[in-house]
């Protein structure tokens, strides 16, 4: 779709604000609606517009199936990990109030992790979901 | 029987029904995908309303002075993970058909069943 | 002696596994997948067997997520109930997960192994974390993870069937969590709690049983049709036969031992944990769940005499079986309570030993098609012996495991004065020796015409963990102290008693 001018032009100048809202759903999450799934998922959809703008191969190149399939399993662990090193300062598992000097503290950073794990994990899973369907290519002869 | 002040409950089982329906009664894979979101919809629906309270806003701290009558928070985090899930089992139900269409050549149900008796 | 890292073993039994699975999308290599599972399912039994030892000597465990006590938090609660079942899935997967790695190099495109053990450890990762929590909404999305990797693990041969087959088990599967997720909804509208323990308080504070709340009524109607959807009660078992047969034996070997197991579990903690120790569901449930309960036993078994394909006719011995476990539950006294949980015990041993034979036989035969097994008792002498004692405990024969839990059945259906019921589990054991008696008899008694190409024995890894399910089907059926003190345990503790 990359020769129709005005998709081509309007999506240049969307992309960055909706990665840019994505960011911001992101680190409110405390403070609003909002939070890890939301924007994961608007982070994707940028990501998807600038594909079915600009074609699969240019955005497999902005972002490749590996970094994708790493992205995905570093989120995992990243929610995992906050919980283990809760555990491994003294709290139970995922108890927040472990990771820094205060509670108040700890609870704020645990809850900024564990929503940037998530994050991650949903932005690169809705990008492989979408690399996987349009990749395809029809029914086997 | 109070039927207009439970109209939010009369939505969630017309959904409930109308997925349901379309599960069951359509041989289309795809639809049969639809119907299954239409009827996790309802759920959500349901869950919503009982979160609910009379004169409350939108759970989210506000600043000022005085008590706040907040909605009940926690069935719309029950209902975000339910999201989340039907968002996954969707993917896989579609991820499934398309494999099914590769392999068969076709996505409608009887004639996926006459191509494996036909074997 | 509390150490630290005893303190946190509830919570390590679901992480390990958990987290195994993302290090295991890292990296490509189907081999260092493979050592990682196994890895992490002897673990896994490890600390299950710790966990059981624990709660059978101190009683049950609790533990705080985030250390937010209950009802604020979700807490994770072992008794002897959960400890048993906890025993049983770990057990299978610490066995299965040796195995797989000869069948699923046989029957698993390579491009997909890698990711294959990914999704077994997520399917683990969620049965365990349905049996050991305490909150009825982590219930449910634990469940949701199992049955989405069971789904995924279905489809992921390289036969076509299976995807169709794993595509409606998906509809139904998703239908009967939703229905599930109805039913702790209005549970929740009804309480304000969704922890378990606290769920059964309020209900009996309030006197929500006795009255027959409509509220409560609605929510274990949607309750009980949704488990019974899981745990392919008859007649919504549609979609079991055919996820039997047509996904990889692994998993097939893995669901059959487990997925089915844990559902009887959550069936068996909403009914009687929080209903208030089966009385109301004396009354009510246990009525409507005793008529499929015989009906799956009876039609079931009829309809496996006549399958060709010998997965498929095991998977419909699966529906039969699991109506024995449903009908020990519908008598509701501690015998027959016990002698279903029981059962559920010596079913996975049974079927993870029979469906570990097939997955054997089709990785030297390439088919499971009762013409396809001439002859095999002198080519693959070990695996169809252990099919044999497979067979004699599924049929009942003393000395067997499955001998032991079938006694008990009917000696509760006497108890209750059921004699046509005891009866009619009597018939189904005579059923089974039908289904049973026609394999063995191909494999040992009908000569094989074809030239002796396909010869050998099956290889050591696929062997070893189905002896040791043979020996452990012979010791319990001979000793079954342990697993009967457990279930009776269980059962007390379900109807009422303490601990």
């Amino acid at each position: 779709m990359s020769d129709h001018l005005i998709l081509r032009i309007i999506a240049k100048m969307f992309i960055p604000f909706i990665l840019l809202f994505a960011l911001y759903v992101q680190f409110h999450g405390d403070y609003g609606p909002g939070g890890g799934f939301q924007a994961g998922v608007i982070f994707a959809s940028a990501l998807i517009l600038y594909t079915l703008i600009f074609g699969l191969k240019t955005a497999m190149r902005v972002v490749s199936p590996t970094a994708l399939r790493i992205l995905a399993a570093s989120g995992v662990l990243i929610y995992g990990g906050t919980g283990v090193v809760c555990m491994v300062r003294g709290g139970n598992f995922l108890n927040y109030s472990m990771l820094a000097d205060t509670p108040l503290a700890g609870q704020h950073l645990g809850i900024f992790l564990i929503e940037l794990g998530v994050g991650t994990t949903v932005f690169a899973v809705m990008v492989m979901l979408f690399y996987a369907f349009s990749g395809r290519k029809g029914p086997e002869v | 029987m109070n039927l207009i002040g439970h109209y939010n409950y009369l939505v969630s089982i017309f959904l409930m029904m109308v997925g349901f329906f379309v599960v069951i009664c359509r041989g289309n894979l795809i639809k049969k995908l639809i119907g299954l979101n239409i009827f996790s919809t309802s759920v959500f629906i349901l869950y919503i309303t009982m979160g609910k309270v009379a004169g409350g806003s939108a759970p989210i701290v506000m600043e000022g002075p005085g008590p706040h009558i907040y909605s009940n928070p926690l069935p719309h985090v029950l209902i975000l993970t339910a999201i989340v899930v039907g968002v996954a089992t969707t993917a896989v139900g579609l991820a499934l058909t398309v494999r099914i269409k590769e392999r068969y050549g076709t996505i409608e149900e009887d004639e996926i069943r006459q191509k494996d008796e036909s074997l | 002696m509390t150490t630290p890292l005893t303190a946190h073993l509830p919570v390590l039994q679901v992480i390990l596994p958990l987290l195994g699975a993302p290090v295991c999308m890292l990296t490509r290599s189907s081999r260092f997948n493979w050592l990682l599972t196994v890895l992490i399912s002897w673990s896994t039994f490890a600390i299950s067997l710790s966990l059981a030892r624990q709660v059978w000597l101190y009683g049950p465990i609790t533990y705080n997520m985030g250390d937010w006590c209950a009802p604020w938090g979700i807490t994770y609660h072992i008794d002897i109930l959960n400890a048993f079942v906890l025993l049983i899935v770990t057990g299978i997967a610490a066995l299965v997960a040796p195995y797989a790695r000869k069948s699923v190099q046989k029957e698993i495109e390579s491009h997909r192994q890698a990711v294959f053990y990914a999704l077994l450890l997520l399917c683990q990762a969620g049965l365990l974390g349905i049996v050991i929590t305490g909150d009825a909404f982590n219930m449910y999305v634990f469940l949701e993870l199992s049955s989405l990797s069971s789904y995924a693990l279905i489809g992921i041969g390289k036969r076509r069937r299976g995807l169709t087959a794993a595509f409606q088990y998906l509809i139904m599967g998703t239908i009967g969590a939703t229905f599930i997720l109805i039913g702790i909804g209005l549970l929740y509208n009804l309480t304000g709690t969704l922890n378990i323990l606290d769920l059964a308080d309020q209900l009996n504070r309030h006197n929500l049983i006795t009255t027959g709340n409509r509220t409560l009524i609605t929510a274990f109607a949607f309750l009980t049709v949704g488990l019974s959807l899981k745990l392919a009660l008859f007649p919504l078992h549609l979609w079991m036969p055919n996820a039997y047969s047509y996904a990889p034996s692994v998993v097939t070997t893995f669901l059959a031992a487990t997925a089915t197991k844990v559902a009887v579990y959550m069936l068996l903690r909403f009914c009687f944990t929080i209903l208030g120790h089966g009385a109301l569901f004396q009354m009510t449930l246990g009525k409507i769940i005793l008529l499929p309960s015989l009906c799956a036993i009876f039609i079931a078994s009829i309809v496996a005499i006549f399958q060709y394909d010998i997965k498929r006719m095991l998977a419909y011995s699966s529906v039969a079986q699991i109506g024995y476990m449903t009908l020990g539950i519908t008598m509701a006294t501690p015998l027959g309570l016990s002698a279903g949980i029981l059962h559920l015990f010596n079913h996975a041993l049974m079927k993870g030993l029979l469906f570990m034979t097939m997955g054997a036989v089709i990785y030297r035969v390439d088919s499971v098609y009762l013409s396809d097994f001439r002859g095999l008792g002198k080519r693959m002498p070990w695996t169809m012996a252990a099919f044999v004692v497979g067979g004699l405990s599924l049929m009942g024969v003393p000395m067997t495991a499955g001998f032991i839990s079938k006694w008990y059945l009917v000696q509760s259906a006497l108890e209750c004065g059921w004699w046509p019921v005891a009866g009619l589990i009597l018939i189904g054991s005579l059923l089974a020796v039908i289904y049973v008696w026609r394999v063995v008899e191909t494999a040992y008694f009908n000569p094989d015409h074809e030239l002796e190409q396909r010869s050998h024995e099956a290889p050591l890894s696929l062997l070893i963990p189905m002896w040791i399910l043979v020996l452990a089907n012979i010791y319990f059926g001979i000793n079954s102290d342990l697993p009967l003190s457990m279930a009776t345990r269980a059962a007390h503790l379900l109807l009422g008693g303490s601990v």
